[in-house]
């Protein structure tokens, strides 16, 4: 999708804000969301692929100008409500008792295989390899292009590559395809390369800066070779 | 258009209820939640992709293992894992400055690196680090890299994950690796600075 999270190239959002220091989490409310990656993605409400394409649907407004975190409650909503996990009315009700009551304790409830589930994942991560009998098309060296259409619903294919030719730096082997399983689809695995672009190449003479290039990883269906 | 933007008290009040909800559903636990907080508060953080960029400054052998693969040779030395399970490397050199970033979310090589501060995650990073590099670095970091360096952007679009090995600080022949760890910042592993002189 064409979404305001593709925001690279991007003008006129001013400078970053770098603060000299601030906490890792800014709020208790933070940590609630960043453990709601790990344990729905246990309990099976998405992959990270998924995640993101839930994300991707906040409303571009409310994407830029809410806090990181927000973005993960919103995707684990939309895909908890989606799964019929959780009701809409639901949480409606239980966030108007927690603005009533802001101090309000939480459920107890002991869970000590998701709390060795957690040490598990942290060390062991979720790869994104996967084996398939494809033979790569590409070779490190090829010159290729991005294809340059509009794809509907998830894909890495962002905007400021498409169309744009460059030169495969590194191969990956296969990986999960996000465009299918970011989409509901199975995993179907493709090969990932890295593909390096000039900044004349992305932005033009006139614009680019001198001296620079863009690392851009594709999956083989984004490329072709370049004529 | 229709949008509403929350409040804080609105944000923390609906992750809450999402919170409470999920804890009833069987999914969450107040306790795997700090412990998750926890792990990337204390434990998994800059501090381990220091000790390894101090080894690779020490260790000539080990420096092209961790460039020929980054995760082998973090595995070396007990890390890896969530957010890192295929790293990438880029290796500093007077003649070129590597960065990272995400323009599409907030893609951070985390067992090197643990959790990005909140401006890596945050529009104006990832609009423009790809599109004026140099600018941002010089204007919003104040970090100067002159034109005879090339400047290498590495958008992390894939699950591949990618840091920076920044170039070893002048003056420090005489350190050992506790001592050169120290100098190593985040921020010189993200791009967006060097590392503290000694």
């Amino acid at each position: 999708m064409n979404g305001v999270h593709d925001l690279g190239g991007t003008d006129g959002l001013g400078p970053v804000p770098v603060p000299a220091s601030e906490p890792l989490f800014g709020a208790d409310w933070e940590k609630a969301a960043f453990g709601m990656f790990s344990m729905p993605f246990r309990a099976g409400f998405f992959g990270v692929d998924a995640f993101r394409f839930g994300i991707e649907q906040m409303h571009p407004a409310a994407y830029l100008l809410s806090p990181y975190y927000e973005h993960w409650a919103h995707t684990v909503e939309h895909y908890g409500v989606a799964k019929g996990v959780l009701d809409e009315a639901e949480i409606d009700e239980r966030m108007q008792y927690f603005l009533e009551n802001p101090d309000a304790p939480m459920p107890e409830r002991d869970d000590p295989d998701l709390l060795a589930f957690v040490d598990a994942v942290v060390k062991a991560g979720a790869p994104a390899g996967r084996p398939s009998d494809k033979v790569a098309k590409y070779a490190v060296g090829d010159r290729v292009t991005v294809i340059d259409d509009s794809p509907h619903g998830h894909t890495r294919k962002a905007r400021y590559v498409r169309g744009k030719t460059g030169v495969i730096e590194m191969a990956h082997g296969t990986m999960i395809y996000p465009d299918s399983a970011g989409n509901g689809g199975p995993e179907a695995p493709e090969h990932v390369y890295t593909v390096k672009f000039t900044n004349e190449e992305l932005w033009g003479a006139e614009a680019a800066e001198p001296n620079g290039v863009v690392y851009f990883d594709v999956w083989e269906p984004y490329i072709e070779a370049a004529s | 258009m229709t949008v509403h933007i929350r409040t804080q008290e609105e944000i923390a009040a609906r992750v809450k209820a999402l919170e409470a909800l999920m804890i009833e559903k069987g999914i969450m636990t107040t306790a795997a939640i700090d412990r998750l907080a926890e792990i990337y508060e204390n434990e998994v953080g800059p501090q381990l992709g220091a000790a390894v960029v101090a080894k690779a400054w020490t260790d000539p052998e080990f420096k092209a293992r961790l460039v020929a693969n980054a995760t082998a040779a973090c595995a070396e030395m007990g890390i890896g894992g969530l957010q890192g399970e295929d790293m990438v490397a880029v290796e500093n050199t007077d003649t070129v400055h590597n960065v990272i970033t995400c323009t599409l979310c907030s893609c951070y090589p985390w067992p090197v690196l643990g959790l990005p501060p909140n401006w890596y995650k945050g529009p104006e990073y990832r609009a423009r680090i790809v599109r004026e590099p140099r600018k941002v670095l010089r204007e919003d970091f104040g970090f100067d890299v002159p034109d005879s360096v090339e400047v290498r952007v590495w958008d992390s679009s894939s699950e591949m994950r990618y840091w920076v090995i920044p170039v070893r600080p002048a003056g420090t022949e005489g350190l050992d690796e506790k001592a050169l760890a120290a100098l190593v910042t985040r921020d010189s592993m993200i791009g967006t600075g060097a590392p503290k002189a000694p």
